[in-house]
């Protein structure tokens, strides 16, 4: 099946990297994806700070024309990197079964532009889709370069476990833990991984938000971590490019690559780097070495 | 006032506005702030607490007292970066981050928050190019937020700014939909409705404020 692809303001820029290395990885493994046509921004945590319900309407009319898009197939899934568009998207599906009141005058203002939606959409996150759908076994068929000798930190945030667990445990998820284990990287054990990076505090309130990054990044130094996998382009923008600032802030060197889980998952596939969007980062992440070839065949002994 | 005194004031009955805690109970599922048996635990797994103003735990109590004026302009609402870290382990289920936009909401439509704090102005601008375009333009919602708040700011930002230049992650172009008028349509058909409910339809229950 073909799922429908979300990609939101920050995929567009500051996190265009996650847009390419994702699209990367799908095709790599013959996945289509079809980006919904003329989206709207998701209405985001900003946005809700405003008017909830246009805020929810933002996701709706998104919703709506993923519902159209697929009015073919059998099913109807959204594929959403960012986090903060992934629990925005979700967040109005909940409220639109649960809530009479909202299901009601979101419909109405639909209505008015011709849009309706019957609820049929599923909100996926790929690292979901990646595990849960495609599965573990066909991606580690494609590993090319397995991460060996890589020390990784799984970082999952916040908004893409809570308030809603989709798809993992919510104090102490594992998928991308299990998706780096088996691109062969070694996962370093980092409790604090569904911690809060500070979100847009970081930038309007530095001395409050950057300590949240700085302790999420200084854990993961001390455990020895080299590379620390996100999911979202808030937080990977957050723990990379706030690093100079950071270290001089707290006088402490901090210079831990921030990569996208999707970035990692290329490398082990043996993509090139400028595909992955690997270039765009500030701090490099180390090229894995080429695996011995498995010969059709062969019985190593 | 003595230093030991720190920021407690105390509030007259005269002083507490009773329909408070209803306006912000209006939102979905908001009733379950009645059931807040203080036990702080929010505040406990907050990781912004101890820079706020107000804890959460706190914050839910003065709502239902009834301090309006406290909780609308208080840091606290607005350092809420939605982790919804409170949310998921409240043992009364209350919606605690909804809580915080419901109060955000209402310290904007009220002209009450805290002035040229960055965090309000720049959900302002936000809003404002999303309701323009549909989308928002990362690089010049940037730009407005300082100008905005502190222009000086804006040239110690400058290195990062040329850094994510350099490497084709800032973009000057103005990102917008096709079919704006679809989503002015649809925004339009909810103007003012900046709550599920409006504040004419609340009904302000005696004697439910703590």
């Amino acid at each position: 099946m073909s799922y429908v692809y979300f990609p939101g303001c920050s995929l567009k820029s500051t996190g265009r990297a996650y847009e390419e290395s994702m699209v990367a990885v799908f095709a790599a493994i013959d996945q289509p994806l079809s980006e919904l046509a003329d989206w709207n921004c998701c209405g985001a945590t900003a946005y809700m700070a405003i008017s909830e319900l246009k805020a929810l309407a933002l996701s709706a009319r998104n919703l709506a024309l993923a519902e159209r898009q697929c009015q073919n197939a059998q099913k109807a899934e959204i594929v959403v990197p960012c986090a903060a568009c992934y629990l925005g998207l979700n967040k109005a599906n909940h409220y639109l079964s649960e809530n009479g009141e909202v299901r009601g005058k979101i419909d109405q203002a639909l209505k008015s532009a011709r849009l309706e939606y019957s609820g049929r959409v599923r909100v996926r996150h790929p690292l979901d889709v990646l595990v849960n759908d495609i599965g573990l076994e066909k991606i580690s068929a494609r590993i090319k370069r397995p991460l060996t000798g890589i020390k990784v930190a799984c970082y999952y945030g916040c908004q893409l476990v809570r308030p809603y667990a989709e798809f993992d445990d919510q104090h102490r998820p594992m998928t991308m833990d299990k998706l780096m284990t088996a691109l062969g990287a070694e996962v370093v054990d980092w409790p604090i991984k569904t911690r809060c990076c500070g979100g847009s505090l970081t930038g309007t309130v530095p001395e409050v938000g950057q300590r949240l990054s700085y302790i999420l990044l200084r854990e993961a130094q001390k455990r020895g971590c080299q590379v620390i996998a996100t999911a979202c382009p808030l937080c990977q923008f957050n723990l990379e490019c706030y690093q100079p600032e950071i270290s001089r802030r707290y006088g402490e060197k901090i210079d831990i690559s921030v990569a996208y889980f999707t970035q990692l998952i290329g490398l082990a596939f043996g993509l090139p780097q400028r595909q992955l969007g690997l270039h765009r980062l500030f701090v490099s992440v180390r090229e894995p070495k080429l695996a011995p070839l498995a010969v059709e065949g062969s019985h190593v002994g | 006032m003595n230093k030991w005194q720190g920021w407690r004031k105390i509030r007259y009955e005269s002083e507490l506005n009773p329909e408070f805690s209803s306006e912000i109970a209006s939102i979905p599922g908001g009733d379950k702030l009645f059931s807040c048996i203080q036990c702080g635990t929010c505040s406990g797994m907050c990781p912004l607490s101890h820079y706020m103003d107000f804890t959460p735990r706190q914050i839910i109590a003065m709502i239902r007292a009834g301090l309006k004026g406290d909780v609308l302009s208080s840091y606290t609402t607005w350092l809420c970066a939605s982790c919804y870290s409170c949310t998921v382990e409240c043992p009364k289920e209350i919606k605690i981050t909804e809580v915080m936009y419901a109060a955000k909401r209402l310290a904007i439509h009220e002209g009450v928050y805290p002035k040229r704090f960055p965090i309000p102005v720049l959900a302002g601008e936000f809003f404002k190019a999303v309701e323009r375009s549909g989308r928002s333009s990362e690089s010049w919602l940037l730009v407005w937020l300082y100008l905005k708040t502190n222009p000086l700011k804006m040239l110690g930002q400058a290195g990062l700014g040329l850094k994510l230049w350099l490497r084709g992650r800032l973009s000057l172009k103005k990102e917008s939909i096709k079919h704006k008028d679809e989503l002015h349509r649809i925004l339009k058909a909810l103007e003012k409705e900046y709550m599920v409910k409006r504040k004419e339809d609340l009904t302000p229950v005696e004697g439910r404020a703590a």
